[in-house]
């Protein structure tokens, strides 16, 4: 579905991604991983064309993205669910729902409908609150609503940047059940995350990015075992 | 003071401050989706009046005003497409700069065009002299005129942002501008299309006002310093704080001149504007949390 080869981008100078290529198929949840600043959010950024690559392209089911802007991204059915989830704040919950259809305002209000039916009943808490401003809802709840929003889209790929930050661990074990729950009913997730061991527990496969370099790739339970991964990112110095 | 006098001051200054309101207004659609403050609101209302008056002797007056709307809101979207939407993320002050460069050259186009001359569109009913006796005190019927076309505006645009799916994601963009590139929407798009509303509004409000403010080419500059005032008083887009802020700067102003003189009515709102501007530069109903959020 998703095919990346030998992507540089950056900001101005700063090669934040360098020479990076990867793969996602239809249906699997893939991680990317790896320390801060090691390019994770720059390179979901690129792929969604808020930054410009500067070699290398992005193919997603055979266009090449790069030759996109930002807004047209959406349409082909590959959409963002950004870091610090970025609701619309001062718009009511519904709303922002109804904005996350806006790729299929050709279809008419009965789509919209049925999408928003099937975002309240994976998220009930969305439908409690779908009067009430973006702003006013909790960390939690405002994750699930970004996530919401993007599945509105219907896309075909959802990118998911560190869905975990600043949760309490609870919510952060909802959400991810929330990602397989996705995933089993057919949508293909690729996930950005800081937290290795959650991320890796539920994905299919992973790459490990380093000061803007995959470093290791594989599937989630050989990243898991891996002892370098181990060291680095997941926080155990000694392997019995 | 009689209650007639009263009753006059009022008409006067509510007429006054629906303008305001309107300019005002401008400034906030198009601050909400761009961050920035568009000085050549002002003449946006000067070319609306004398594009109007202009066309009279070839139109009737319905249809000179309303190509008069039509044509400023065309020239609203070419000023935004030939001097903003190429901008690579321009600064603020960059973007200002370029509105007060707008703003000059219009006033200097319009100079050219139409001379110094003052002009003015018919009475929509009667003349002059024609008035309305409302508790004692005379009313032009124009200016029922006004406050009725500027409040079925405001009203017009709050249905729009409120019910519309496209002023829904005008709101969106204003709200969070990477999150509505996110959802498909093309920002540039909609700041077009916030110079087209602006451009359309203070053309009309230029049109109901000048049978009797009159236009003239440089009037634009000192309604965008009462416009700007209102919209800082009210609150940096917030729409209905500049409804009342217009009312109320409209109303000191006809006031004051039972009190001071009545050269020194400008300078009364200049210097709302600088207090405003030193001790609550958020609005009287602006949030002071929401105006550390906003970039200008």
């Amino acid at each position: 579905m998703l095919k990346i080869r030998n992507l540089e981008s950056g900001y101005g100078k700063i090669k934040a991604i360098k020479h990076v290529s990867m793969h996602v198929e239809t249906g699997e949840i893939v991680t990317i991983i790896g320390a801060n600043g090691a390019g994770k959010t720059t390179l979901l950024a690129t792929i969604a064309g808020l930054v410009k690559a500067t070699s290398g392209e992005i193919l997603f089911g055979g266009e090449n993205l790069c030759a996109l802007s930002a807004e047209r991204i959406p349409f082909l059915g590959c959409v963002m669910v950004p870091e610090g989830r970025q609701v619309f704040a001062t718009m009511s919950v519904e709303e922002n729902l109804i904005l996350g259809a806006h790729v299929l305002h050709k279809e008419g209000k009965q789509v919209v409908e049925g999408l928003l039916e099937r975002q309240y009943t994976l998220f009930p808490v969305l439908r409690e609150r779908k009067g009430q401003l973006a702003g006013t809802l909790s960390g939690g709840e405002q994750q699930m609503l970004a996530m919401g929003r993007a599945l509105m889209s219907r896309p075909r790929m959802v990118m998911m940047d560190e869905p975990s930050t600043g949760l309490a661990p609870l919510i952060v074990k909802e959400i991810f059940q929330i990602i397989v729950r996705l995933r089993d009913e057919g949508n293909t997730v690729l996930l950005v995350e800081q937290n290795a061991k959650a991320a890796l527990a539920i994905a299919d496969r992973g790459y490990v990015l380093e000061t803007g370099k995959v470093i290791v790739q594989g599937p989630a339970a050989d990243l898991l075992g891996n002892q370098d991964v181990q060291r680095a990112y997941l926080g155990r110095e000694k392997i019995d | 003071m009689t209650t007639e006098l009263f009753v006059q001051y009022l008409f006067a200054g509510i007429t006054y401050g629906s303008i305001y309101a309107i300019v005002a207004i401008g400034f906030n659609i198009i601050y909400n989706t761009t961050g920035i403050i568009n000085f050549a609101q002002g003449e946006f209302v000067m070319l609306g009046g004398m594009i109007a008056i202009s066309l009279l002797p070839l139109l009737p007056l319905p249809l000179a005003i309303a190509a008069a709307v039509g044509l400023t809101m065309i020239i609203g979207a070419l000023i935004e497409m030939i001097f903003i939407r190429w901008l690579k993320s321009p600064s603020v002050l960059r973007m200002i700069i370029i509105t007060i460069g707008i703003s000059i050259l219009t006033r200097e186009a319009a100079v050219h065009i139409w001379g110094e001359n003052i002009r003015a569109l018919p009475y929509f009913v009667g003349n002059e002299i024609s008035t309305i006796g409302i508790l004692g005190a005379r009313i032009s019927p124009q200016v029922l005129w006004v406050v009725g076309v500027c409040g079925v505006m405001v009203a017009i645009l709050h249905l729009f942002f409120q019910t519309s799916s496209v002023g829904r994601e005008m709101r969106a963009c204003a709200a969070n501008r990477m999150a509505a590139i996110l959802c498909g929407i093309n920002p540039r798009n909609m700041v077009t299309l916030s110079f087209v509303l602006s451009a359309g509004m203070g053309a009309l409000a230029g049109c109901v006002m000048s049978p009797i403010t009159y236009s003239q080419y440089d009037m634009g500059t000192g309604l965008a310093i009462k416009g700007f005032t209102v919209a800082i008083l009210g609150g940096l887009g917030n729409s209905g704080g500049a409804v009342v802020a217009g009312l109320l700067l409209g109303a000191i102003e006809a006031f004051s001149v039972s009190v001071v003189p009545l050269a020194f009515k400008d300078a009364i709102s200049i210097a709302i504007l600088l207090v405003i501007l030193f001790v609550r530069p958020h609005g009287i109903f602006g949030s002071g949390e929401a105006a550390r959020l906003k970039a200008f």
